[in-house]
């Protein structure tokens, strides 16, 4: 009997030719990976183990979500963690200045690579998935025991298949894809399992796209999101990643418990409306105008290359919203040094934008761009949960940069269609 | 182990950022998450909740974030139990390895109300309404998930067995 991919790797990972849904697996792990708000209280629950880190090269660190550090309490989160990288030498422990957004860099720097089995202490470590990893997140103590052991316990979950065809519509880009998704099946409808993409359709989607949808498949519940070993892909990883790696494909007798069907040129630019990513409507069945207060373009979900050029195109020769202040975080060095070095930092300020060091920042109502009573956001992050960004009253709006950029510059929810001549 | 306690009923999709948000977040320190828990959506539970209390939710709870502050802050309140029509799966693990018992019972869930008496034997699943005389039991969990119940959460087994598996 064929296997799929989340099978293949949870097989190859626990030492065996074959594994079947429901059954519990021990596996060996890739990557262990945390957080400035996960890895400290990991890290205590590991020195109360009393034992040795499994190893210093298969564990990352990324103090992203509260730094650089917006309070005391933060500032000791940092220090429990860059205390802890030092003394047991981890070698992908990234500081202030060389860090940023841990689901941005660790594909960017080829950390995470094609066959990987990942644990992390996020949510969106499921990221990885769109470069071929099994990726899943975890709270502290599988985190602790993870980087004790090298291992973590598995349910082999059941994988609903999403069969892509054709190519993207216009002014839609991943996002569009994953939030369709979402609010086709629900915030769990894929609650247990993994979906994995696959179709003619994954072809005219570029790493940003995968990257994106990737990484809110937990906001369908699942396990992971796991995009098929191409070419586009190969490309990517060849110049990035150093070590060996294995890619899996599903075998063509492989089993799914479900095939969802997305057919990429119908799509339109579509927002998630308050509160949960799966009240999704298309921008332009908003019957009556919907004003805002603020946008971000950035995070984990929307915060690479690609996804500021789309705003940046949107934006140039234009000025935001005088009702609007539009907030826009790089993901990571690379992205804020090129975004630098092609002027599109420049066509941001001079929109009036606020232009941030990469950080989580506002995505988790962290800092950097919180909302008060009452406040309207037109964000590209993944979460719209009552109070996320801020007061409990104020609301969130998710969407693509297009959506995003073409909303600052008209103060309402829109598409970039509307500015077209 | 058999508990008996009053319902906090919340309903479907009860995420980690109204269960612990993430402006609190700047601290592990179980009481100081307790002081906060579910405050966005029920101030009245910090204040009023008696150890023993049992928590319902409906379907997806704990959706969201990763965040294990979540269970923490849940278990730090003295719930001993929570009890969902289904569970997000990473909060379901994050409670199976801190030790805090989960019990799913699907679509039973609906005969749970706010303030309710229920009397729970967390061993079997077997869940008594003492307030409406209903009996529910919780789906089973896999043997090894048992295990690290029994072991009083996922760093106790390890500690036990001197590792994973």
């Amino acid at each position: 009997m064929g296997m799929n991919m989340s099978e293949k790797i949870l097989a190859s990972h626990s030492g065996r030719d074959h594994v079947e849904p429901g059954e519990l697996v021990i596996c060996d792990l890739d990557l262990v990976m945390a957080n400035d708000v996960t890895g400290p209280p990991a890290i205590k629950i590991f020195e109360s183990m009393g034992k040795e880190v499994f190893d210093r090269e298969k564990i990352a660190l990324v103090p992203d979500h509260f730094q650089p550090a917006k309070d005391i309490k933060s500032a000791e989160l940092a220090k429990i963690m860059r205390d802890f990288a030092r003394k047991n030498q981890i070698v992908h422990y990234f500081e202030q200045g060389r860090v940023g957004i841990e689901h941005v860099i660790l594909p960017e720097k080829g950390i995470v690579a094609p066959g990987m089995l990942i644990i992390g202490a996020d949510s969106h470590t499921c990221t990885y998935g769109a470069v071929n990893g099994f990726s899943t997140g975890v709270g502290t103590t599988d985190l602790a025991v993870g980087m004790a052991t090298g291992k973590a316990w598995f349910k082999v979950p059941e994988v609903i298949n999403v069969h892509l065809t054709g190519k993207k519509a216009k002014y839609t880009c991943g996002k569009d894809v994953i939030l369709t998704l979402i609010g086709k099946i629900g915030v769990d409808g894929a609650l247990y399992k993994v979906l994995e993409f696959t179709g003619d359709g994954v072809e005219s989607l570029t790493m940003t796209d995968r990257l994106t949808i990737s990484n809110m498949a937990i906001e369908a519940g699942a396990k992971a999101g796991i995009f098929p070993f191409d070419e586009t892909m190969k490309k990517y990883v060849e110049t990035r990643v150093k070590k060996e790696f294995h890619p899996v494909n599903p075998d063509p007798d492989a089993k799914y418990s479900a095939t969802v069907e997305i057919d990429l040129s119908t799509l339109k630019p579509v927002v998630a409306f308050p509160h949960l990513p799966e009240n999704v409507k298309a921008v332009e069945d908003i019957a009556e105008p919907i004003q805002i207060d603020q946008v971000v373009l950035g995070s984990c979900t929307n915060g690479r290359l690609e996804d500021l050029q789309i705003a940046e195109k949107i934006l140039r020769g234009r000025s935001i919203n005088k009702n609007v202040r539009c907030i826009v975080i790089p993901g990571s060095r690379e992205v804020y040094r090129a975004a630098m070095s092609n002027g599109w930092i420049e066509t941001f300020i001079d929109a009036g934008c606020v232009v941030s060091t990469p950080t989580c920042g506002p995505c988790l109502g962290g800092y950097m761009g919180i909302l008060a009573a009452g406040e309207r956001c037109v964000s590209t992050t993944n979460r719209n949960f009552r109070g996320r960004m801020g007061h409990v009253d104020s609301e969130v709006y998710l969407a693509s940069p297009y959506v995003a950029a073409a909303s600052a510059i008209l103060g309402r929810i829109a598409t970039p269609a509307e500015l077209d001549d | 182990m058999q508990v008996e306690g009053k319902v906090w009923r919340y309903g479907d999709n009860i995420d980690t950022d109204v269960i612990i948000p993430a402006r609190y977040l700047n601290t592990f320190d179980p009481k100081e998450l307790a002081k906060h828990c579910m405050v966005d959506i029920d101030e009245t539970f910090a204040k009023e909740v008696q150890a023993g209390d049992i928590m319902v939710g409906g379907k997806n709870f704990g959706c969201g974030s990763s965040r294990e502050h979540a269970p923490v802050a849940i278990a730090a309140s003295g719930i001993p139990v929570v009890i969902a029509s289904s569970f997000a799966r990473i909060f379901y693990r994050n409670g199976i390895n801190i030790g805090l018992p989960l019990l799913e019972i699907g679509d039973d869930v609906e005969k749970i109300h706010a303030n309710d008496r229920l009397k729970i034997d967390t061993a079997t699943g077997t869940i008594e309404n003492l307030t409406t005389g209903d009996t529910f039991h919780a789906h089973p969990l896999p043997d090894f998930v048992q295990e690290i119940a029994k072991s009083g959460g996922l760093v106790n087994y390890v500690r036990d067995h001197g590792t994973l598996g």
